[in-house]
């Protein structure tokens, strides 16, 4: 039987050990760096698609209503598209984000959104905002927090056969 | 008729998210790898619910797009978040989880905010 030199072993495992620690710091970097790309992604990706589709669903010259075919039509206009397909991103940008960040931090982003959607639309679509109207959104922020920091169930229930 | 499209946009939202709840809580918890998602996509065409929830999730969409070409996007936006309410309301009596004080508290906050919007 071979014999392992257990000195030699431990020398090595406790290089492996100092060497992972030594890297671990540049991976925190790397993952803080990652995270913080992807919420700012989540914030942007849905207040531009936001706008983008209000603002060119305000120069599509027919009204949307029960009609399929209007909107088909609609979503020919390039705000439109984009906006649509802007919004898609964002919602495959939450997915990405809520699979390893907690929902308690993902949603409280979902209450950024609502704000930053009353300032773009103030802004650039010279909508009229009510100091009511800014209460009521930043109550909507604060509520919408509240909700994502409670108690999640985030085990699998047992399913019966 | 910006209301009544508002009511659609949050009571569509709420039925897709409750009915996909409700289906994927009966077919046990789900693996996200490439496998897992081929699976996922079997089973929303097999399984009504979930079909209906996509439904569900189209007309709350088509309804947004008809609520912004009228409504100001400060109101369109932030009032959509109106689904926590009724959300909180139908997650305590519909599927009996428990709803804590603070989800409460957070619930009466995002109402108030909305009623201030009607203002």
């Amino acid at each position: 039987m071979r014999e392992i030199d257990l000195p030699l072993a431990n020398t090595a495992a406790l290089t492996a050990l100092e060497e992972a620690r030594e890297f671990q710091p540049s991976r925190r970097r790397g993952s803080k760096l990652k995270t913080l790309a992807l919420v700012l992604a989540v914030i942007f990706l849905n207040a531009i698609g936001n706008l983008s589709l209000a603002w060119g669903m305000r120069h599509v010259s027919e009204a949307v209503s029960l009609n399929p075919s209007a909107y088909l039509r609609a979503m020919l206009n390039p705000f439109v598209a984009l906006g649509i397909a802007l919004l898609i991103l964002w919602l495959l940008t939450r997915m990405a984000l809520l699979s390893w960040a907690d929902l308690s931090f993902v949603l409280p982003l979902t209450g950024v959104g609502y704000v930053l959607a009353a300032f773009l639309g103030w802004r650039f679509l010279n909508e009229v905002v009510a100091p009511a109207h800014w209460t009521g959104t930043i109550l909507i922020f604060v509520g919408t927090a509240m909700v994502g920091t409670t108690k999640q169930q985030t085990h699998a229930p047992e399913v019966s056969e | 008729m910006k209301w009544l499209l508002l009511s659609i946009i949050v009571c569509a939202t709420v039925l897709s998210d409750l009915l996909q709840s409700y289906e994927m809580k009966r077919s046990g918890e789900q693996s996200v790898n490439a496998r897992g998602l081929g699976r996922l996509l079997r089973m929303i065409v097999s399984r009504r619910y979930l079909f209906l929830a996509i439904v569900c999730m189209a007309v709350s969409f088509f309804a947004f797009m008809a609520l912004v070409q009228t409504a100001p996007l400060s109101f369109a936006v932030p009032a959509s978040a109106a689904t926590f309410v009724l959300e909180t309301v139908l997650a305590k009596f519909v599927l009996k989880e428990a709803v804590g004080k603070r989800r409460a508290a957070g619930a009466l906050l995002v109402l108030g905010g909305v009623l201030l919007l009607a203002h």
